[in-house]
């Protein structure tokens, strides 16, 4: 069981930003894709995840079934989730409302606004100390005034709660110290023991000291340039993007 | 479900849903009925049509007169011109009195059946039965059940139909009846003054605390009609260090109608020397009505007096719940929760009049526009000279939710007294589209986000109200945005 991607172009208007995108995340699998900033890879994730302001050709199979044409909410209902780079903030929401309404809507399909689940809360303030996150974050206002790296650590608790298939970690290394990153390499690890298909996308690797990637991936100008193993990650620690350039 | 005292919550919640999911929340009471009418009054607003109502209503000649100077002013006053939406109005274009073939009555049952119905959907008698002290019903143009329980009877509070107030207590009613709210305040005020029917009277006597809260229920049944009922609320003078309280709910409906319909109620308080009145409007009119419900209260000394409006429904709705700071040390909250889903308008907002020392007024507004609807806020602050160490402070919130709504704040603060403390502050948020893919990527669809979104933005101000309020508006928000709003 995997999660393809087949052919996917990807742009807005006129302007071309994936082109012809093909790879396959198999269950308990980690697979790190590299590249330059600029290169396409947070647009890759949110047209996977099939953000409304893109044109996308191609096709997107999730454990064999088709979900390219299917709206955001019910691709992530059916297993894929994503920790933004940038998350936006909610004014208003707290994060412990958010959190209750992943749950409620992943485990009964529908959203009942007045049903509180203490059991998600609690759980969900467990999971935010195993992050690196107090307990009042819950009744913070989602993201706001978060430092980049409590954002980081709040998207993971996020995906923790909706429990998704596959899993699309859009920089989850960057402003986190090395303690945060290690704690986030762990939870990875974990995911993936439990059959979890994990990519990570990251443009400097800090994460591949705690994570050890069965695949990686170089992304530049919108396609996928190289796939490989661990060696690519070396490659490009010693040489940069440079040996990729046309 | 005991313990909540709302109309909307205590309908078979199932039923509800389904005709929200379907329809909208105008469809609550599903299509109108046919019912007969005994009495419909329509045509050229003038002395002779105003004389027929009061003869109808067997009246006073000290009613017919008031009526009648409410005419003059009518005939003499222009048409407001301060609000949008407000040049569509016809008037004359509406039945201006409507009484149905059917006995006031104090049970539920011995209602004709098509009104049991109706009744039955809003959960009215189940929420008279487990949470009020009284209830008052009006259709059309006149009240049909007044229930009248044991609460109010040992605590010997007057609550009936106003319409019963002038012919059993018309020293009462003569006293304060159109002294809080003018007549020649403006058109529309003398227009109600001429035409008002039906309506909920309350009289609390000293040192009397009434725990249940009462209810009013206003229901239009039909299309082209106008509906004028009035409220007063009077709460006698206390003695000193004691108290009195009273928590006035009042709620409308109406079933789908293929044209308008017009409302144009009104509410008086006067609040006693050191009285709570605590006055909540929850209104959920169908998308045909057009709303105008002017409110008003005097506080007198260390009186205490609330306004709570959740504004949901409705084509148009205008409104600016107002106290007078009559007496020292005397205070006001106002709370005003505004949602225009669709292409309405919600022209809302509240007014405090500081004319004594050491009052204090609290306005808190916020509002929600979504598919092209249009939500002001309208707002006016006023210390007179004198009014020393008075202390006002007016927040107004806006939450726009997509390119096709707008949202104005339109305060007004005039300061004559320079020990005064007057404050303001607003906010306008507007939902991105980041905002609803970040949502949608942990399955939250569009109408759920907008709804958490919208509760998000609110709970500030619920925690502040009652809780048989909070229950009903949470409810409402919700199924608005979940299923029917998301399209918009």
């Amino acid at each position: 069981m995997a999660l393809e991607v087949l052919n996917f172009s990807v742009s807005i208007g006129e302007k071309e930003i994936l082109r012809d995108v093909t790879f396959r995340l198999e269950r308990g699998e980690t697979a790190i894709l590299m590249g330059p900033n600029g290169g396409g890879k947070t647009t890759l994730s949110f047209a996977i995840m099939g953000h409304p302001k893109y044109n996308v050709s191609g096709r997107i199979l999730l454990d064999g079934e088709d979900i390219s044409e299917l709206p955001t909410h019910e691709r992530a209902l059916k297993g894929l989730g994503l920790a933004f780079q940038n998350p936006v903030e909610i004014p208003g929401l707290r994060l412990s409302s958010l959190l209750n309404a992943i749950s409620i809507k992943k485990r009964t399909g529908e959203l009942d606004m007045s049903k509180i689940d203490p059991k998600v809360i609690v759980w969900a303030g467990r999971k935010l100390g195993e992050v690196g996150l107090d307990r009042s974050f819950l009744e913070r206002e989602v993201n706001i005034g978060f430092s980049g790296g409590e954002k980081k650590r709040s998207e993971i608790v996020q995906l923790m709660v909706m429990d998704p298939k596959y899993l699309i970690l859009d920089e989850p290394d960057s402003g986190l110290d090395v303690d945060g990153i290690r704690i986030i390499g762990n939870i990875v690890n974990d995911l993936k023991a439990n059959g979890k298909g994990i990519l990570i996308i990251t443009h400097h690797a800090e994460i591949t000291k705690f994570v050890k990637p069965d695949k990686v991936m170089i992304m530049l100008n919108g396609s996928i340039a190289e796939e490989g193993g661990v060696e690519l990650i070396e490659k490009v620690e010693s040489k940069g993007y440079k040996g990729y350039e046309r | 479900m005991k313990r909540l005292g709302s109309p909307i919550e205590l309908t078979k919640e199932k039923e509800l849903k389904e005709v929200m999911e379907e329809k909208g929340v105008d469809e609550l009471l599903g299509k109108a009925k046919e019912y007969k009418k005994e009495i419909e009054i329509r045509g050229k607003i003038g002395r002779d049509l105003i004389e027929e109502i009061s003869k109808s209503k067997k009246e006073p000649r000290w009613m017919l007169n008031l009526r009648l100077r409410a005419l003059e002013l009518f005939e003499k006053l222009p048409m407001p011109n301060w609000v949008e939406g407000i040049e569509s109005i016809d008037v004359e274009e509406f039945y201006q009195y409507v009484r149905p073939e059917a006995q006031p009555v104090e049970d539920w049952n011995q209602l004709p059946d098509w009104f049991k119905e109706y009744y039955k959907k809003l959960g009215l008698p189940e929420a008279e039965a487990y949470a009020l002290s009284g209830i008052t019903t009006v259709f059309d143009s006149e009240n049909l059940v007044t229930k009248v329980k044991e609460e109010l009877k040992s605590k010997k509070v007057i609550f009936t139909s106003m319409d019963e107030a002038v012919q059993r207590y018309p020293e009462i009613v003569k006293q304060y009846f159109s002294r809080i709210f003018p007549m020649g305040d403006y058109k529309l005020a003398a227009l109600h003054y001429a035409l008002w029917s039906g309506g909920a009277f309350v009289y609390i006597p000293r040192n009397t605390s009434v725990i249940n809260p009462v209810e009013a229920y206003f229901i239009i049944g039909s299309e082209l009609e106008g509906q004028f009922e009035h409220t007063l609320i009077v709460a006698e003078d206390n003695a000193k260090g004691e108290t009195s309280y009273l928590h006035f709910i009042e709620g409308c409906a109406a079933p789908v109608l293929k044209r308008f319909s017009f409302h144009n109620g009104m509410v008086e308080i006067y609040a006693g020397r050191n009285s709570q009145i605590y006055f909540t409007t929850l209104q959920n009119w169908g998308k045909s009505i057009i709303n105008f419900n002017n409110k008003r209260a005097i506080a007198n000394e260390n009186a205490h007096v609330e306004w709570v409006e959740g504004s949901i429904g409705s084509k148009m709705t205008y409104t600016y719940p107002a106290t007078i700071l009559k007496g020292r040390g005397s205070t006001t909250r106002n709370i005003s929760v505004g949602i225009s889903n669709g292409p309405y308008i919600k022209d809302v907002g509240a007014k405090a009049i500081h004319v004594a020392p050491d009052t204090k007024s609290i306005i808190i507004s916020k509002s929600i526009s979504s598919g092209g609807g249009l939500a002001t806020y309208r707002g006016l602050v006023k210390v007179l000279k004198g009014a020393k160490r008075s202390f006002s402070h007016v927040s107004c919130d806006s939450l726009i939710l997509d390119e096709k709504s707008r949202a104005y704040t339109l305060p007004r603060n005039e300061v004559d007294e320079p020990t005064a403390t007057v404050s303001h502050e607003a906010s306008v948020d507007k939902l991105s589209e980041d905002q609803l893919f970040y949502m949608s990527s942990r399955g939250i669809n569009e109408g759920e986000a907008k709804a958490l979104i919208v509760n998000g933005f609110i709970r500030e101000v619920l925690k502040k109200l009652p809780l048989e309020t909070v229950s009903i508006l949470t409810k409402v928000i919700d199924l608005e945005f979940s299923e029917v709003g998301g399209v918009g």
